[in-house]
């Protein structure tokens, strides 16, 4: 959600607990919330959880919210962290915001795959199929990369607020979402390639 | 293929991001575009790179709405029924 996307909210008439713009602001973000509950959990009954509860938290902590940053960045903020804590729960032995592995494992880094797939068209790119590919290769990345991923890449988060939301630097959020693009376009190509081969016969 | 320095590709590639987004010092710039010039390899790993970004920017961009039934719980959860919206 970037900040251009979302109108202007009264701070104050939320903190009084005015309840249209409070509707207001829901209907403003909830779709590009639910959106990032999804990609980020790969489980509509966990995006609705999620959903529901950076709401709730929102109001029971609108008090607090100091305007520092974008309301919208805010309630993604509370959106991540209801996310981490959901995926938390799911794999308790992973650390997601501790720069752990942020250094070194330069392998990572080894593109496998060279073929040239830009030439493919526009149809073949994005045909159905291939946009359910884009989505499946998201959710085989580790869930460190894959967070860093969806916050700058597809929702539009800066570095900087990419770091702030994940309470990471930004040195470590540029580290992962470098291994999580190189990550995508190995797998990219390997699902093009294909394509480009059965063009070629 | 003309592969001039492979220790070079692997150095250079800690930079692609930021050359990807714009965000890369002048001179680390010329340094890669210098590399580029010489290695197809490198040259096909930026392009596909860039596309990558691309497409999923272009996915991103589709409008995401929340499903009917999804929306209504959410406003009946958040005692907003009134402002629901049909």
């Amino acid at each position: 959600m970037s900040e251009s996307d979302v109108p202007d909210f009264s701070i104050e008439a939320l903190r009084s607990g005015d309840r249209e713009e409070f509707a207001r602001l829901v209907d403003a973000t909830s779709g590009q919330i639910y959106r990032l509950a999804l990609r980020m959990l790969g489980d509509p009954q966990d995006a609705e959880d999620i959903l529901q509860n950076t709401y709730i938290q929102a109001l029971r902590h609108i008090g607090e919210f100091e305007g520092r940053s974008n309301l919208s960045t805010w309630l993604y903020r509370i959106a991540v962290n209801e996310s981490l804590m959901q995926l938390r729960k799911r794999h308790p032995e992973i650390s997601l915001t501790e720069a752990v592995g942020d250094q070194s494992e330069e392998d990572d880094y080894a593109p496998l795959h060279l073929a040239d797939w830009c030439c493919l068209p526009e149809q073949e790119l994005l045909s159905s199929e291939a946009r359910q590919n884009l989505d499946e290769a998201i959710q085989r990345l580790p869930d460190t990369l894959r967070i860093v991923f969806i916050l700058r890449d597809l929702q539009g988060l800066s570095i900087q607020e990419t770091g702030q939301a994940l309470g990471i630097s930004e040195s470590a959020v540029k580290t992962r979402l470098l291994r999580a693009r190189l990550r995508l376009r190995d797998e990219l190509s390997r699902y093009y390639s294909e394509r480009l081969g059965n063009r070629s016969e | 293929m003309d592969q001039p320095d492979q220790s070079q590709c692997h150095a250079l590639l800690t930079y692609l991001s930021d050359y990807v987004d714009g965000s890369l010092s002048e001179d680390l710039c010329l340094e890669l575009e210098g590399h580029l010039a010489e290695c197809q390899d490198c040259r096909i790993v930026v392009d596909t790179l860039r596309k990558t970004i691309s497409l999923y920017h272009r996915c991103a961009a589709d409008p995401q709405e929340v499903p009917g039934v999804v929306r209504e719980r959410l406003y009946r959860t958040l005692n907003l029924e009134d402002f629901l919206k049909h």
